[in-house]
């Protein structure tokens, strides 16, 4: 019997290699069955977490560091893996339906969703640094064959620039490990941690600014968004859902889990840095978002404005609650921008086209998909009841318990802005039809699974316990 | 889980869950969707009876669960909330039933009715709520729940209406949750309770708590259309009538009401908001508000747009009630929430049957309306000189706790705004009733929907409500000291709050 942590990662990589010889029709149902049994593996692993209140961990062949390689789960690891294997499965329902038999896209999904899955799995489990960055290119190598799959020049400009920025990303992040290696004979996160301190020589500072900056642009962080829009905004519908709701997240839980361990000592002083720049993403993502012409631009840049609330959190760190914040925001976006770009996806199908302008009417005729669209923007402007409005309580009271006003302030100006990019996609829903809208056939199923994805962000806004008692029980 | 639990829950399903099936109704399922829209009315107005049975009885009905660890969303069945809850769970009743006959023929229509009825549980959550917490959660969740309401025509101007509306309630949310979450982490929760939970804090905390009932107050004052926050109110008149109803009377301006009650008493305690000075400001935006509406509504061609200024006035009478610092002011503000409900929603039942019948939108076009549609028109005059204060009437007995109430303060100012204000009112209603009783009407109505068949003016289902609330106008009045009256009631509230 292998542990739960390690099926994890094997599952992905099973159904990977499987769609892969088997093609994409019998491939996507070993996938379908193998998400299902990963969603039943991370309840029960964060289940055993959170009532235990402590780490698990787990040594690869029976080889423990410093020799072979560690897996450590905490909290903050079990609820990552939950919101994985919880976007994945109706994400994989959804990209059923969504592609079509003559799609050349179709063929090369299902074994790179599985790769990046395993990646994603793998990243939120390792304890070493070195082994964070082969997960880490492994995730960003996905990401971008998964948007340049659809093969338009448009995706394939796109992909390109997304390859660029995550190759710079992931050199500096990797370059920072090696100096560290070189500084301290260790990249385990256990080992280094009592051993980088305040005053460490020069060379561990620039690692650390180094690594910190690489994920920063990872990350897509105001000002080094400029890839994320095209990117997210470019490919297809299921491929922009698990972009912006799980990839952009494992280079920010690489950072938490550097600003927590091994680095704790460091970064903490670019603190009012980083909840500088998220201010500024939250301003301008959402400004861009108001002014964007295309649906899934307006999508994506809200995703760059949502990303900046999670830096916030980085002067608050020192007190309380701020983790378990973090955790909620990461929770109520990945849930909300998933489905919202699955609604997204279904209008464009169904209208055949992108423009905002473009939905009068037709988005009455999907009141599914509109209420799915509806119930992601309440998260996203983080109105009650929602797990969005949750974060944003949370945020409020931890950025309060510190005198951080401006936090404060910025957090309810984003909120208010969020209001007016997402209602000017809902109003369209309002508007008297034009006569002539031809609107094509959407499959339920594609309707159905943004609408539960979104519901989820919502009802987890009534009910946020579990998970805040899931993430206290970090090591 | 015991019924004391499961009853205030009950009364919020009974409006949510038959809204979640109607969304999923196919439009052309007429028959299904109107049986579940009474049946679920029906449902919560019994519900509410046996619960008010037992709230008098002295039984304790609460409910609550924890969303995060140390913040709970909780609900109390108390006698303040049952005041709103039966005001809004028998005017439901009347709506929906007024609605179903308004929008027959109508286009997306299980759109309509989802909506409306989340609308409802939304107010019944706020009536509920037994903290600040679960107050925002309900007044935010009936702020989203009447958008598409308001711009249900789809039209460039309810469009505009609606944009107007959510700027001003989405910004007074903001607002009021940044009041509820200071408080919070001052006081580590936010529970209602007799005498307020502010006064726990120290005098060194009186600077922080006026600057946090400045923001409350603010952020409750833009559904009750407080002025200079009250701008919204009249561009959402262009909804249709059935929505005008649950915006001024049911729901909306009366959750922004319920708020400032709510916060005075139960948050800060009415001793301590006397002691920061803060009821005499609160007094003199209530008497602005009531001034400037009335004022307004003197130029309004639009009958909606005059009904709409008329409750920017009204409304106000119950912050005033509150402000007027004393049991008797109280009373008279309690009791208005309830009499200006019942009054403004038959003048708009009316307004909606002479728009559907006649096509008659404005003031100039009433001429003759009296003798062509006289029940109408007769339920209109008595819910017009409800407003006025005339004797008999709901209206009068509001009026008269109120200037008691002022007397009592020793704020004779006070008295001067509610005799200024009632004649305002009938400057603004009486040429509204000469013209439609005594003038002649014009060669044609300006659209002739629904012909008149024997003594049946207009369709039988708008025709019934506004008769049954026009009653109810002259009987609260009446029947004022009998023991189910609204003002006894208020009464034993009032006594509550003011308990040694």
């Amino acid at each position: 019997m292998i542990d739960p942590v390690v099926w994890l990662i094997l599952l992905p990589l099973a159904w990977a290699t499987l769609a892969f010889v088997l093609g994409p029709g019998r491939g996507a149902w070993a996938a379908l069955a193998g998400l299902l049994a990963q969603l039943g593996l991370a309840v029960t692993l964060a289940a055993k977490v959170g009532a235990g209140g402590t780490a698990v961990t787990h040594q690869v062949g029976g080889w423990g560091a410093p020799l072979g390689i560690d897996l450590a789960i905490d909290g903050l690891s079990a609820a990552m893996l939950l919101l994985t294997q919880i976007v994945a499965l109706p994400l994989a329902v959804y990209a059923h339906a969504y592609f079509k038999r003559d799609d050349p896209a179709r063929r090369y999904f299902w074994p790179i969703f599985g790769f990046l899955i395993a990646g994603l799995d793998a990243l939120f489990v390792s304890a070493d640094l070195f082994n964070l960055y082969v997960t880490l290119e492994l995730v960003g190598l996905a990401a971008v064959a998964l948007v340049a799959m659809g093969g338009a020049a448009q995706q394939i400009a796109a992909a390109l620039r997304y390859l660029f920025a995550t190759l710079v990303g992931s050199g500096a992040y990797l370059f920072g490990v090696a100096l560290l290696y070189g500084a301290t004979g260790t990249v385990s996160i256990a080992t280094l941690t009592p051993l980088v301190t305040m005053d460490a020589p020069r060379l561990v500072w620039i690692a650390a600014g180094l690594m910190l900056v690489g994920l920063m642009v990872k990350t897509a962080l105001f000002p080094f968004h400029f890839w994320l829009p095209p990117a997210h905004g470019g490919a297809p519908a299921p491929v922009s859902a698990l972009l912006s709701a799980l990839v952009v997240k494992a280079s920010f839980y690489l950072i938490l889990r550097l600003w927590l361990g091994p680095l704790q000592s460091l970064l903490p002083t670019f603190a009012w840095a980083m909840a500088l720049l998220g201010a500024a993403a939250i301003l301008w993502g959402s400004w861009q978002a108001i002014r964007a012409v295309r649906l899934k631009t307006l999508i994506a840049y809200s995703t760059v404005a949502q990303l900046g609330y999670l830096f916030l959190i980085f002067p608050l760190l020192s007190g309380g609650l701020a983790l378990q914040t973090a955790v909620m925001q990461v929770f109520a976006h990945g849930l909300a921008k998933a489905g919202m770009f699955l609604a997204a996806g279904v209008l464009i199908h169904a209208t055949g086209q992108d423009r905002v302008a473009g939905l009068a009417g037709a988005a009455g005729h999907l009141p599914v998909t509109l209420f799915a669209f509806g119930l992601s923007g309440m998260t996203l402007m983080g109105l009650p009841p929602s797990s969005g409005f949750l974060a944003k309580w949370l945020l409020i009271d931890a950025a309060l318990a510190q005198d951080a006003y401006a936090i404060v302030a910025v957090v309810l100006a984003g909120g208010l802005l969020a209001a007016v990019y997402v209602f000017r996609v809902l109003r369209q829903a309002f508007l008297q039809a034009p006569k002539t809208a031809m609107l094509h056939r959407v499959p339920r199923s594609l309707e159905w699974t943004a609408f539960l994805l979104a519901a989820a962000s919502v009802l987890l806004g009534l009910r946020g316990v579990e998970l805040m008692q899931l993430v206290g029980a970090v090591t | 889980m015991t019924h004391h639990e499961l009853l205030p829950l009950a009364v919020l399903a009974s409006s949510l869950l038959p809204g979640l099936v109607i969304f999923a109704l196919p439009e052309s399922w007429h028959a299904t969707r109107t049986t579940l829209n009474l049946l679920g009315a029906v449902t919560k107005v019994a519900l509410v009876a046996v619960l008010l049975a037992g709230v008098s009885a002295g039984e304790d009905y609460a409910f609550r669960t924890a969303v995060l660890p140390g913040l709970d969303l909780a609900f109390r069945a108390d006698a303040l909330g049952m005041l709103f809850i039966t005001l809004s769970a028998i005017l439901w009743l009347f709506t929906t039933l007024y609605a179903v006959g308004y929008l027959e023929g109508a286009p997306h229509r299980s759109r309509f009715f989802g909506f409306f009825s989340l609308c409802v549980t939304a107010t019944m959550g706020i009536a509920m709520a037994a903290n600040l917490f679960t107050f925002f959660v309900f007044y935010e969740l009936l702020t989203l729940s009447t958008f598409p309401l308001v711009v249900h025509r789809g039209t460039d101007q309810a469009m505009r209406g609606g944009t107007i509306y959510l700027a001003y309630t989405l910004t007074g949310g903001t607002l009021l949750l940044t009041g509820i979450v200071w408080l919070h982490h001052l006081i580590g929760h936010t529970e209602f309770a007799h005498a307020g939970i502010a006064a726990a804090l120290g005098s060194e905390y009186a600077g922080q708590l006026k600057l946090i009932f400045l923001l409350l107050i603010a952020g409750v004052g833009v559904k009750a259309a407080l002025v200079p926050l009250h701008g919204w109110l009249p561009q959402a008149m262009v909804a249709p009538a059935p929505v005008s109803a649950l915006l001024h009377a049911v729901a909306v301006v009366k959750a922004g009401a319920f708020g400032i009650v709510r916060i005075v008493y139960e948050v800060y305690g009415v001793e301590l908001a006397q002691s920061l000075d803060l009821l005499t400001p609160l007094a003199i935006a209530a008497a602005v508000t009531i001034l400037w509406g009335s004022f307004r509504a003197l130029f309004q061609d639009d009958l909606k747009k005059r009904l709409a200024y008329s409750t920017v006035s009204q409304v106000s009478y119950i912050a005033l009630g509150v402000a007027l610092f004393g049991p008797i002011g109280t009373i008279g503000g309690l009791v208005h929430l309830v009499h200006q409900g019942i009054m403004k929603i038959t003048l708009f039942f009316c307004a909606g049957n002479y728009a559907e019948t006649l096509g008659i939108h404005k003031v100039s076009e009433m001429d003759g309306a009296g003798r062509r549609m006289p029940l109408t028109t007769l339920a209109f005059s008595i819910g017009a000189c409800g407003m006025i204060g005339v004797p008999f009437t709901a209206g009068a007995v509001s009026k008269a706790w109120l200037m008691d109430g002022a007397t009592a303060a020793g704020m004779d100012w006070a008295i001067w705004v509610l005799w200024t204000s009632s004649l305002l009112n009938a400057a603004y209603f009486l040429p509204i009733l000469w013209r439609a009783w005594f003038r002649r009407a014009a060669a044609a109505w300006p659209e002739e929907h629904i012909a008149r068949r024997g003594w049946r003016e207009t369709a039988g289902l708008l025709l019934l409500p506004p008769l049954v609330t026009a009653a109810a106008t002259v009987a609260v009045a009446v029947f004022a000291d009998s023991a189910i009256s609204p003002l006894t009631w208020a009464r034993l509230i009032a006594a509550g709050e003011y308990r040694p």
